[in-house]
């Protein structure tokens, strides 16, 4: 019964997120009127994790380095480190380390903010004042996150490419030019849909759409929660929970069908 | 008419028939937890009734379409207990909110407009304060004056006295009463001050167990000698 319960209320929520989704694509033409605000949020979603994106993706460069130039040095292919450092950074570490840092931050924050509105009647005020809150709150968030995920993307590839550069040279003696060489060479290759290197454009794509889900997961949650401080304590913890179980699988979804043979 | 409200197993609302007429001021008391801002939220479309009709200005609020509803409330205004202003907006933006969603006036037009109302509501100084920044009786009156900035047809006022001095809570009963005359205004309130009473009401009704149980003019009310409105009262209303 409990678990049934619980797939009612997971499907109802599911509902709610897809239905909110829907909502804030109708409210695109609104941009105009809405600029100042979305200007706002994405100095908010970047400007504020920016330096925590760039010190992780740093040491996840040099973890990634570390790790994998230990493994090919006794294959005596230590040269190659670059390119798994790059292809991985680009394809999957950048987006998701990304990904996951936002979610924490900016995510919280979100269903936070929202939660706190919803419980203190701001939101039914809203309502009895004929401000559509989707366009007001929600629209300018998502559109936001969904723009300044990828610029942070690059952050997160350019420097965990960096980080694991600092390690190739100095713990598996492979010298910076060839690190940086080959690993440039490697995002070259061009393919599937746009004509620029796919290993760039697909994380690329992959952090739009992890944006657009943590922004949709946390607004709902946020536009959902009930019962005082505990209740936004709630929608908040429900947020960041969801929100990375969510970019996980969206995660292997996308990579599936950017690179299945 | 015949409106029934439950939350769960609670049953808030039990049959509640209530009339209000244009221009009349109503006053609702009664203790708390018998469906007073319950009946409020439904006659602002936030609720709507498991049973019974609510007709607000020709309009079923059980059939209402989402457009109509969007265009009725802004013929209405709602003042919440706690002012409920937008915490991230200063107080003149909280107030000019209405007109910047929903109106085509200029920014100096909307801005002529907002400063009459904090007039109206005794806070012409207050303007780029953070709703963080002001005690909780300005909260209200900013509240207020975001309620009467689109000179609506029908204000629902919830206490609009509570917690407030009693200094303040007078002025703001005086300013209910000075709305309603000179705008002519359609009004609903819920108090639980016998001031509120006698300053702004033209009819006042008690609610008990989600129904009407006594329904008279001010004067009459408080004289009353139905013993629940009496044990209400108390001896020192006030």
């Amino acid at each position: 019964m409990a678990l049934f319960r619980g797939f009612i209320e997971f499907a109802r929520g599911l509902g709610f997120q897809v239905g909110l989704f829907l909502q804030v694509i109708a409210r695109f033409p609104h941009i105009p009127k809405r600029r100042a605000f979305i200007s706002s949020q994405l100095y908010g979603a970047g400007n504020k994790v920016l330096h925590v994106v760039l010190l992780v993706s740093f040491v996840m460069g040099m973890v990634l380095s570390l790790q994998t130039g230990l493994v090919l040095a006794d294959y005596g292919q230590q040269d190659k480190v670059g390119i798994v450092v790059a292809v991985t950074m680009a394809r999957e570490m950048g987006p998701f380390t990304t990904a996951i840092i936002l979610a924490a931050t900016v995510g919280s924050a979100l269903a936070a903010e929202l939660g706190t509105m919803a419980v203190s009647e701001e939101l039914s005020a809203l309502e009895v004042i004929s401000v559509d809150k989707v366009s007001f709150l929600v629209m300018p968030r998502v559109l936001a996150m969904i723009l300044m995920a990828p610029v942070l993307t690059i952050f997160a590839d350019t420097m965990g490419i960096v980080g694991g550069g600092f390690v190739a040279q100095s713990q598996l003696g492979v010298g910076s030019q060839l690190y940086y060489d080959s690993a440039l060479e490697s995002l070259q290759g061009l393919g599937g849909l746009l004509a620029v290197p796919k290993d760039v454009y697909g994380g690329l794509m992959k952090s739009m759409v992890f944006g657009a889900v943590i922004s949709i997961i946390s607004c709902a949650e946020g536009l959902r929660a009930r019962g005082g401080a505990l209740g936004v304590g709630n929608a908040t913890r429900t947020a960041v929970r969801d929100s990375i179980i969510a970019i996980i699988i969206v995660n292997y979804f996308i990579t599936w069908f950017l690179y299945q043979k | 008419m015949n409106v029934c409200k439950a939350f769960g197993s609670k049953v808030v609302l039990s049959g509640l028939t209530l009339d209000v007429k244009r221009g009349e001021t109503l006053v609702l008391m009664g203790p708390s937890g018998t469906g007073k801002s319950v009946t409020l939220r439904h006659v602002i479309g936030l609720l709507r009734q498991d049973s019974g009709d609510v007709w607000v200005e020709g309009h079923d609020m059980s059939l209402i379409k989402p457009l109509e509803l969007f265009e009725l409330r802004k013929r209405m205004g709602y003042l919440f207990q706690e002012g409920a202003l937008i915490n991230w907006m200063s107080v003149a933006d909280n107030v000019a909110l209405p007109l910047m969603e929903n109106s085509s006036l200029s920014r100096s037009e909307m801005e002529d407009r907002v400063r009459e109302k904090l007039k109206l509501v005794h806070l012409d100084g207050v303007w780029d304060e953070m709703p963080g920044e002001i005690s909780g009786g300005m909260k209200k009156r900013v509240g207020l004056a975001r309620a009467l900035i689109t000179e609506p047809e029908l204000i629902l006022y919830d206490e609009p006295n509570a917690g407030l001095d009693p200094e303040i809570s007078q002025s703001i009963n005086e300013l209910i009463r000075e709305v309603a005359d000179t705008l002519k205004i359609t009004s609903m309130v819920i108090t639980h001050m016998v001031s509120c009473v006698r300053t702004v009401a033209d009819r006042v009704v008690l609610l008990e167990g989600g129904k009407v149980i006594v329904d008279a003019p001010p004067q009459e009310f408080l004289n009353h000698e139905h013993p629940r409105l009496r044990r209400f009262l108390g001896k020192d209303p006030d």
